[in-house]
């Protein structure tokens, strides 16, 4: 009992650290390697001042839909999902495209990618997407491929440039060894490899993947054993961003001139790191789900300049208000 | 106020853990003597929080195992070396598989790689 009462104070900080960044609408930018946080009001009074912000790529990740979940944690996945979609669908300016960075669905079953599909017509844009280890369930991933992954890779693999940015989507859920990660896998490294050799120094690189590219807590297996060979091929690179989902939640690290992000999920929050005895679904109370669940606004106004990540709730909290 | 909310929250939910795990402790020995019989018939394994308990079991030839998932997330059952692997188990469901012959069989979740167990068969 006694330790447990000497941990507390610390437990609560750490935790509090961690779940400030969940349903909280915050701006990252990544400018020469530092990633600054700023208050959204504080962005949107300097937008406001500068005017419209210029043009430039937009984009939004969504992460973790589980179709097919009906636990207490969200027995609506398919309402949370549409209410992602009404967001995004809703932005004053709309993003180029949509990356889903993985579980898709809960169970791998036809009618769930088949929900998906169809809750995902409703957007007006084009939407990228990469597994999550619910995706692959069942017949090695065949049905997620059928659907998604057409003129991908491997497991599902592929690369795209767009605006001068090039996009690399990444498989780490699939041939997972026992006690171990997430893995990409000697195949899809070498492919990796060959993928960027092509590619100028100065070119912005955005990965995406599901599980997350660098260690956050291994003990629930949040982080890929091999990532460390994957990202070596990126170091040349002046600007790198990793774009994750798996955890349910927004966490950040910068290291070097790599910036990772992860995302929250639109069906159902996991407790940060060592807050719970596992890592499983979440129940929050029926008010504060719509705030613990979001998307991401990503955002480069100019290549040359640096890229900025908005985690958006479904739901904005007190005075934390949303940028279209 | 709502982050305290969330720690209060936070405190609940390891509470509660807390509780089942020492509510279900009399089960768990129950297991252990029945396994310490070894006596063929069926035997269970629980997934509960992300892991298999017990973590390592031994059982007689031709003991069938089940393992029943009660966690809120799916889960499977997957041999190490290709001897056995479950469909998708999700809560409350179960996989059983009969061990025919003496060994010793490595599993895990291959959905979530972490979650390792062993079947000791005598």
């Amino acid at each position: 009992v006694s330790i447990f009462d000497d941990q507390k104070e610390l437990d609560r900080r750490g935790f509090l650290h961690c779940m400030a960044w969940v349903g909280t609408a915050a701006v990252w930018t990544l400018s020469g390697g530092v990633l600054k946080g700023t208050p959204i009001e504080q962005v949107a009074r300097g937008a406001a001042a500068k005017g419209r912000m210029p043009a430039g790529l937009r984009f939004v990740q969504i992460s973790d839909s589980h179709i097919g979940f009906d636990k207490p944690a969200n027995p609506d996945v398919t309402e949370t999902l549409r209410a992602a979609i009404a967001k995004i669908n809703g932005a004053s300016e709309p993003p180029a495209f949509v990356l889903h960075t993985g579980d898709l669905t809960h169970l791998s079953k036809p009618a769930e990618f088949d929900t998906l599909q169809q809750i995902l017509t409703e957007l007006k844009v084009p939407v990228f997407y990469v597994p999550g280890e619910h995706d692959v369930l069942e017949d090695d991933g065949k049905s997620y491929l059928e659907r998604f992954g057409k003129s991908t890779k491997g497991a599902g693999w592929h690369s795209f440039d767009h605006s001068g940015v090039h996009f690399i989507g990444l498989v780490n859920v699939v041939n997972l060894k026992a006690g171990g990660l997430g893995s990409l896998g000697a195949e899809q490294l070498a492919w990796l490899e060959r993928d960027v050799k092509r590619l100028k120094s100065s070119t912005p690189i955005v990965v995406f993947a599901h599980i997350p590219l660098w260690s956050i807590y291994p003990e629930w297996g949040w982080g890929t054993d091999d990532s460390a060979q994957a990202l070596s091929y990126l170091k040349r690179f002046g600007s790198v961003s990793v774009l994750n989902g798996h955890i349910h939640q927004v966490m950040q690290k910068v290291e070097g001139h790599i910036t990772f992000h992860t995302a929250m999920s639109t069906a159902f929050p996991q407790p940060a790191p060592g807050m719970a005895p596992s890592p499983g679904p979440m129940k929050v109370e029926a008010n504060r789900l719509k705030k613990v669940l979001g998307i991401a606004r990503v955002s480069f106004h100019d290549v040359r300049h640096p890229i900025a990540v908005t985690d958006v709730a479904l739901e904005e909290s007190g005075q934390a208000m949303a940028i279209g | 106020m709502m982050m305290k909310r969330v720690y209060l929250a936070s405190v609940a939910v390891v509470l509660v853990a807390a509780t089942v795990l020492l509510a279900r402790s009399p089960s768990v020995s129950a297991n252990a003597q029945r396994q310490a019989a070894a006596a063929p018939g069926v035997n269970d394994v629980k997934i509960d929080n992300f892991s298999f308990g017990p973590g390592t079991l031994s059982v007689a030839a031709g003991t069938t195992v089940t393992w029943t998932n009660r966690d809120d997330i799916t889960h499977n059952v997957v041999s190490t070396d290709g001897v056995f692997k479950s469909k998708v188990v999700d809560t409350d469901e179960n996989f059983s598989y009969t061990f025919a012959k003496p060994g010793t069989f490595s599993y895990f979740c291959s959905i979530h790689p972490k979650m390792i167990g062993k079947i000791v068969v005598q």
